[in-house]
């Protein structure tokens, strides 16, 4: 399983590193966001402040859904998908393959948005272990839910609608864990510890469904 | 000569639509079958069925002599399936798609490059990105992928279709060279003058079944031997 996860998200990357959707599109989308959210505020540094949690996470849930439409439609059309089965793959080694590329995307998506947050919105973070921490387990969590819910939703002309209807309710765990985990790193709260725990969980579970339930969903 | 392909009363659906409406066909290995038939007359979702990914809805089917209802997963690491579209990686090169599909078959990569060789796939456009290619190069990919795997089961879409005509002549002795070495190919097509001489049976199909069964050039030839 871990041969064919390696040789999965090799060749994700690789496919990335070679049209860097990801960094021409996925990434100025999240930047672009995160600067509209700052207009919509106005000159307020205290405002922005307050404010550069939920917006971080938003862009990123965003950008996460962009991404993962991007990493889905390697596999997106019929024969593609079909000459995959044919590899003889095992679908849960292609399952974490996906994951593990689009985490490592996702990764520099959010060190690009925490410069973002500093500088346009005057963060400063005091505990910067667990702003990792959070992000990192965001990351695997929003990876595994999106390619799990994206197998399910089928090819690419459905998939472009479907896949934000079906994660974004998913990942409101994700949203509400980070931004307290953010909070916390920041220093306007004490209890980071709890909320990155939640994300732990979100990420163990559907890591683990992700696992059980790919190889049968990509059969349906 | 044992089975290779053994189906009865195979019926196999599209949504609703019964694409395979109780197909009967026995094929021993080491032999090529050649489909002919109209569009829609369910040559292309035969091939699907005999991949394995197409799930049978009735009756039975064995392939390489793994159960198609209940081992589709085994039957399709053991056949190589050549579609209109080669379902490769459009931003890697041929020789990086060849390389990935060989690693993930647990193949030695090393055969990827004398594969590509014999398609013609070398120099530049052997270091293009396959979706700047010409269709008729992609399918030349495709079919250096079936050369490096060496699939005990061929299963060739319309094989000749979008190729010159040094590569359609190279796709007849693919499969003469396939079937010598004992694999089993079954081959769809539109262009009978090409394709019945490479065949040692020919089937038509009509309705999601097979209407009629005729000998081809093959077995001809070697019976006047």
């Amino acid at each position: 399983m871990l041969r064919d996860a390696l040789l999965v998200a090799g060749r994700d990357l690789r496919i990335e590193a070679r049209s860097k959707v990801a960094l021409w599109q996925v990434v100025p989308f999240s930047v672009l966001a995160m600067i509209l959210f700052t207009f919509a505020l106005g000159p307020n540094p205290a405002a922005l402040t307050v404010s550069a949690p939920g917006f971080f996470w938003i862009a990123l849930l965003f950008a996460s859904i962009l991404a993962t439409q991007r990493s889905l439609s390697i596999e997106g059309s019929q024969a593609t998908r079909e000459s995959t089965r044919l590899l003889g793959l095992d679908p849960a080694g292609v399952f974490l393959g996906k994951v593990g590329a689009l985490v490592a995307e996702l990764v520099v998506i959010e060190t690009i948005l925490v410069g973002g947050t500093v500088l346009l919105y005057h963060v400063a973070f005091r505990n910067w272990l667990l702003l990792v921490a959070s992000c990192a387990l965001a990351a695997i969590g929003l990876a595994s839910a999106s390619v799990l819910y994206g197998s399910l939703a089928g090819g690419d002309r459905v998939r472009s609608t479907l896949l934000p209807i079906l994660v974004l309710p998913v990942v409101a765990p994700v949203l509400i864990a980070g931004s307290r985990a953010f909070v916390a790193a920041i220093g306007s709260s004490g209890d980071g510890g709890r909320w990155v725990a939640v994300l732990a969980v979100f990420a163990i579970v559907y890591s683990v469904l992700g696992i059980v339930l790919y190889g049968p969903m990509e059969e349906i | 000569m044992a089975s290779a392909i053994h189906l009865r009363s195979a019926v196999a659906l599209t949504g609703r639509f019964p694409v395979l409406a109780g197909v009967d066909l026995d094929l021993d290995e080491g032999s090529v079958l050649v489909v002919l038939g109209a569009n829609g007359a369910g040559k292309t979702s035969l091939l699907r069925l005999l991949a394995g990914l197409l799930a049978l809805q009735s009756g039975t089917g064995e392939i390489l002599g793994c159960d198609l209802s209940s081992h589709s997963r085994h039957v399709r690491r053991r056949v190589g399936l050549l579609g209109h579209d080669v379902g490769l990686y459009d931003e890697l090169r041929p020789l990086e798609n060849l390389t990935f599909a060989l690693r993930a078959g647990r193949l030695d990569p090393a055969l990827a490059a004398p594969a590509l060789e014999r398609t013609g796939i070398t120099g530049r456009v052997a270091e293009t990105p396959l979706g700047q290619l010409s269709a008729g190069q992609r399918r030349r990919v495709g079919l250096a992928l079936l050369i490096a795997r060496r699939p005990r089961l061929w299963l060739l879409d319309e094989p000749h279709a979008s190729l010159d005509a040094p590569t359609r002549e190279l796709v007849g002795e693919l499969v003469e060279e396939a079937a010598r070495a004992g694999a089993t190919v079954v081959a769809t097509s539109h262009e009978p003058e090409l394709s019945v001489p490479m065949a040692d049976l020919v089937a038509t199909m009509a309705g999601g079944m097979i209407a009629r069964m005729d000998l081809g050039g093959r077995q001809v030839f070697e019976g006047g031997d």
